[in-house]
C-alpha cells in the first residue's frame, strides 16, 4: 500500500510571512505519525492545506492519491479532523454538534458514539457556551471517533484534557490504529508521541528537519549514564563519543552517542560497576537539539 | 486595608476604557433622538394653526398614543419632544444600561474572566459595583446630553430638565434590574433575555395604560418617567418612584449575589439534547439554527414598524402640514400624497430590513472568524454548499421580512382607517424594492468573499443608501451620486407603478455580484 499522505516541497505564504518553505512529509498507510514542532512551526498551516482549506503556493500535495484542494469534500468522507482550538456554537449542546458533523461527514457508528462519550466522561446535554476547553476537546474527539473514516487528522487534539482523559484518548488511538487506521497527530507533547507513534516528522520554520521511526532517530541520540565504581576512573573523556563527562570520586555521570555505547560499557566495567542508571534518549533531547539554539536565546 | 469594594477604581478605569466608544454612541444617538424631534416639529409647521391641527389629529389616534405616551401639550414643540422621544429615549437607555452591566458582570463570570479579577485584590462585591457606578455616570452623561442640547435649542429649562433627569433615573432603574438579572441565570444570553423582556413589559404596560385608563402605566418605570410631564407642568414625584425602583432592585442584586457562588445562578443552567433533531442533520439545518433567531427577531420588528407606520392613516395631510420641507421629503410631484408617503414609508422600511440582509449575508463571515467554519469544512461538505445553506436562509429571510413590513403597513392603515384595500397595495410597494435590498445582499456577499477582512464595508453601502434617501434631496446631491444608490432606481410605489426594465437590471446586477462573491469564495484560502 503506497502513501496516504505524501507532500513535497510544499510553499504556503501569508502576505510576507512565509509558514511552509518547502515541506516535505510522507505518512504511510496504518502508520501513527507524529508531527512535531514548536508553535508557529506551520504545523496547522499544513493541516489546513491538506484539508483543502488552504490552497498550496507551490509543491505536490497528495491525499489519498487525490488532490486535496480539489477533490476536498470526496476526500472528507474518509477522514476526520480535530482541530487544536475547538470552538462550538453557543447555543448547540455537545451531543447535538457530534451529530451534525458525524451527519455532515456522511453518518456516524450510534454504538461507537455511545460508547466514546461513556468513556470520555462527556455530557452531551450541555450548551456549547458552558463547555470547559477539555470538554470542548472531548465533543471533537468524540465526533472525529464515532466517525467510520481511514484517517485522523489530530492538531494538538489533547491539549485540555486530565491525564486520565489523555490515557482515554491514547487507547481510542490504539484502537483505532489495530483497526488499520491511519494518523497524523501534530503536537509538541513529546510523551504523547512517544507512546503512539511509529514514525515521526519534525519540522521547523515551515519545512522539516528530521524524519523517521523513533529507533533511527534515536540513534543520532545520546545516553546519559550514571555510574558508581570500585574504582576512581580515568581516561573516560578521551573515549570517542563521550560529552558532558563529570567525574567526583567514584561516581562519573556522562553522556555518549548510542551507537558508542559498547565501548563506553566496556571502559567502565574495567573500573569495577557498583551501580548502573542509563537513561535513554527521549524525543526531548532530539527536539532540544533541533530547537535548543532557540531555547537558549530566550 | 480591604474591603468588599477594594479596587473599585481600578475596575472602574478599565471599564471605562473598554466602554467608552459605546456610551459616546448611546449618547450621541439619544441626544440627537431628543434633539431632532424639536428642530423637525419647527420645520414642519410654518404656522400655529397648521401645528394645531396636527396636533388635534394626534390626539385622537390611539396607535400613535401606544406607540410614544400621553397626548400632552401636543401643540408646544416641547410637548411633541416629549411624546416623541421619551418612550424610545428610555429603551434605549435601558438597553445601553443592559449592555454595560451583562458586559462587566454575567459576561466576564460566563467566560471565566471573573475569576482572574477576583483572584487580584479585588473586593467582593467590587466588580458589581463598578458596573453599576459606569451605568450611573453613562446614564448621567445621557440625561446632560438631552437636557443640554434642549435647553441650547432654547426649551425652557425647567421641561429639559425633567427629560433629562427622568431619563437618567429610568437608565438607574433598568440598571438596577439587569443586576438582579445577572444573578439569576448563568449564561449572559438569558440575562440579555430576561432584561429585554422586563423592558418590553415595562414598554407594554404604559403602552396599555395611555390608551386606557392610565392604571397600568403607574406599573412601569417608562409611565412614571413620562408621568412626570415635562413641558406640560413639569411634576417632580414621580422621579421618586424611579429612585425606589433603582435601589430595590440594585439591593436585591447585593443580596442574592451575597448567597450565591461566582459563576453559577440561581437558577440552574437549562440542558439542551443529547442528540440533534432530524432538523439539524444538515447544513441548511444548521444555518437556519444559527440565524433563525434573528430572523425571527427582525421579521416581528419589521411587521410591527409597518404597523407604526401604517397607523397614522391617512391623517398624513394634516400631519406634514404645508411646509415646504414636508414636500420635499414627501410628495415631491407625486400623484397622491398619502401614496407619496406611503411609498416613502415602504422605502424606509425597505432600507431597515437591509440591515438582516447584511447582518445575514455576513453572518458565514462570522463563523469563520470563530473558527468554526474549519470543523465544518473538514466533513464531506462541500463549501459551496455550506455557503448557499447560509445564502438560501439570507434571500428568503430578506423576502419574507420585506413582505412583511408592507403588510404590517397595510394592516396599520386598515387599523387606523378600517380601509382593508390598501394591504395589497402597500404589501407590493416594500416587495417591490426587493431587487435594490438584494443588490446590497450581493455586496456584501462580494466582499466576504473576495476581501474577508473588509466584509463589513458593506454596511457602508446601507449608510450610504439611507443618507441618500434622507438627504439627498436636502442636500441637492448630484444625480450620479443618488445613481449610484438602488433604490433611486426603483419607483416608489404605491404613487407610481413598477418601472420593470430597473427593476429587472438592478436584481441582475444583485444576481452579478453574489455569483462573482460566490466564485472568489470558492478559490480563496478559508481560516
Amino acid at each position: 500500500m503506497g502513501n496516504v499522505i505524501d507532500i513535497r516541497g510544499l510553499h504556503k505564504s501569508f502576505g510576507t510571512t512565509h509558514a511552509l518553505d518547502g515541506l516535505d512529509l510522507e505518512v504511510a498507510a496504518g502508520e501513527v505519525h507524529g508531527f512535531l514542532g514548536p508553535n508557529g512551526a506551520g504545523k496547522s498551516t499544513t493541516l489546513r492545506v491538506l484539508l483543502g482549506l488552504l490552497r498550496a503556493d507551490s509543491g505536490d500535495v497528495r491525499l489519498f492519491d487525490a488532490d486535496p484542494w480539489r477533490d476536498a469534500a470526496a476526500l472528507h468522507r474518509r477522514l476526520a479532523y480535530v482541530p487544536g482550538d475547538v470552538t462550538l456554537w453557543p447555543n448547540l449542546s455537545g451531543g447535538e454538534v457530534i451529530d451534525l458533523l458525524g451527519r455532515l461527514r456522511g453518518g456516524l457508528d450510534e454504538k461507537r458514539r455511545a460508547d466514546l462519550i461513556e468513556r470520555f466522561e462527556l455530557d452531551p446535554t450541555k450548551k456549547g457556551r458552558s463547555y470547559s476547553k477539555g470538554n470542548r476537546q472531548k465533543v471533537a474527539l468524540v465526533a472525529a471517533l464515532s466517525s467510520d473514516v481511514e484517517l485522523l487528522l489530530l492538531d494538538e487534539p489533547t491539549s485540555g484534557l486530565d491525564p486520565l482523559m489523555e490515557a482515554v484518548f491514547t487507547a481510542c488511538i490504539d484502537e483505532f490504529k489495530n483497526a488499520g487506521g491511519t494518523v497524523l497527530l501534530s503536537s509538541h507533547i513529546l510523551a504523547e508521541v512517544e507512546r503512539l507513534c511509529d514514525r515521526v516528522s519534525i519540522i521547523r520554520n515551515g519545512r522539516n528537519v528530521e524524519s523517521g521511526t523513533l529507533a533511527d532517530l534515536r540513534h543520532l541520540t545520546r545516553t546519559s549514564i550514571r555510574a558508581e565504581l570500585a574504582r576512581t576512573p580515568s581516561g573516560l573523556d578521551s573515549l570517542h563519543g563521550v560529552h558532558d563527562l563529570v567525574a567526583e570520586d567514584h561516581r562519573v555521570t556522562f553522556e555518549v552517542d548510542t551507537d558508542r555505547l559498547d565501548e563506553a560499557m566496556h571502559a567502565l566495567g574495567e573500573f569495577g560497576i557498583r551501580s548502573l542508571t542509563s537513561q535513554p534518549p527521549t524525543l526531548e533531547e532530539l527536539f532540544l537539539r533541533h530547537y535548543g539554539d532557540e531555547v537558549a536565546a530566550q | 486595608m480591604t474591603g468588599p469594594v477594594t479596587g473599585l477604581g481600578t475596575l472602574l478605569r478599565s471599564f471605562v476604557r473598554r466602554d467608552r466608544w459605546m456610551v459616546l454612541w448611546f449618547t450621541l444617538g439619544v441626544t440627537v433622538l431628543y434633539w431632532s424631534q424639536a428642530v423637525s416639529v419647527d420645520g414642519l409647521y410654518t404656522t400655529q394653526a397648521e401645528f394645531d391641527r396636527a396636533a388635534a389629529s394626534m390626539e385622537g389616534n390611539a396607535a400613535f398614543i401606544a406607540m410614544t405616551g400621553p397626548a400632552r401639550a401636543l401643540n408646544t414643540t416641547g410637548g411633541q419632544v416629549t411624546w416623541q422621544s421619551t418612550a424610545f429615549g428610555a429603551i434605549l437607555v435601558a438597553l445601553m444600561t443592559m449592555f454595560l452591566v451583562g458586559r462587566h458582570t454575567r459576561a466576564e463570570e460566563e467566560s471565566g474572566r471573573d475569576e482572574l479579577i477576583r483572584s487580584g485584590v479585588v473586593g467582593r462585591q467590587a466588580p458589581m459595583t463598578a458596573a453599576l457606578v459606569l451605568s450611573a455616570g453613562a446614564t448621567a452623561l445621557v440625561g446632560a446630553g438631552v437636557t443640554g442640547s434642549l435647553v441650547a435649542y432654547g426649551l425652557p429649562t425647567a421641561g429639559a430638565v425633567s427629560l433629562g433627569l427622568g431619563l437618567w433615573l429610568c437608565g438607574l432603574a433598568f440598571a438596577g434590574i439587569a443586576l438582579l438579572a445577572a444573578q439569576l441565570t448563568s449564561s449572559t444570553r438569558a440575562m440579555y433575555g430576561i432584561t429585554g423582556a422586563t423592558i418590553g413589559i415595562a414598554y407594554g404596560l404604559r403602552a396599555i395604560g395611555d390608551v386606557g385608563s392610565g392604571a397600568l402605566s403607574w406599573l412601569s418605570p417608562i409611565g412614571w418617567y413620562q408621568s412626570m410631564h415635562a413641558y406640560s407642568g413639569e411634576r417632580w414625584w414621580p422621579a421618586l418612584l424611579l429612585v425606589v425602583a433603582a435601589a430595590t432592585a440594585s439591593g436585591a442584586a447585593y443580596a442574592v449575589f451575597t448567597r450565591r457562588d461566582v459563576g453559577s445562578g440561581i437558577w440552574p443552567a437549562r440542558p439542551g439534547p443529547d442528540r440533534a433533531p432530524v432538523g439539524l442533520r444538515s447544513t441548511f439545518g444548521l444555518a437556519w439554527r444559527l440565524q433563525r433567531g434573528s430572523l425571527i427577531g427582525w421579521a416581528v420588528g419589521l411587521f410591527v414598524g409597518g404597523i407604526a407606520y401604517g397607523s397614522i392613516g391617512d391623517d398624513v395631510k394634516s400631519l406634514l402640514g404645508d411646509s415646504d420641507f414636508a414636500n420635499d421629503i414627501f410628495g415631491a410631484g407625486g400623484p397622491d400624497l398619502v401614496d407619496s408617503f406611503y411609498g416613502t414609508a415602504a422605502l424606509m422600511l425597505a432600507l431597515i430590513a437591509t440591515g438582516f440582509t447584511i447582518s445575514s449575508a455576513l453572518r458565514p463571515r462570522g463563523e469563520e472568524n470563530d473558527g468554526r467554519v474549519e470543523s465544518v469544512l473538514a466533513t464531506a461538505l462541500p463549501r459551496s454548499r455550506w455557503l448557499e445553506s447560509h445564502l438560501v436562509i439570507t434571500l428568503a429571510g430578506t423576502v419574507g421580512v420585506v413582505v412583511l413590513s408592507g403588510l404590517g403597513l397595510g394592516f396599520g392603515f386598515a387599523l387606523a382607517t378600517g380601509d382593508t384595500s390598501k394591504i395589497g397595495p402597500y404589501t407590493w410597494a416594500t416587495t417591490s424594492l426587493l431587487p435594490a435590498v438584494l443588490l446590497l445582499a450581493g455586496l456584501a456577499l462580494l466582499l466576504y468573499g473576495a476581501l474577508p477582512r473588509a466584509a463589513s464595508l458593506a454596511w457602508l453601502g446601507l449608510l450610504f443608501c439611507v443618507t441618500v434617501m434622507m438627504f439627498g434631496e436636502v442636500l441637492q446631491f448630484p444625480d450620479w451620486v443618488k445613481d449610484v444608490s438602488p433604490f433611486e432606481h426603483l419607483a416608489l410605489v404605491p404613487a407610481f407603478s413598477v418601472d420593470w426594465a430597473s427593476a429587472a437590471l438592478v436584481l441582475a446586477i444583485a444576481a452579478a455580484l453574489g455569483a462573482a462573491g460566490q466564485l472568489a469564495f470558492l478559490r480563496r484560502d478559508v481560516h
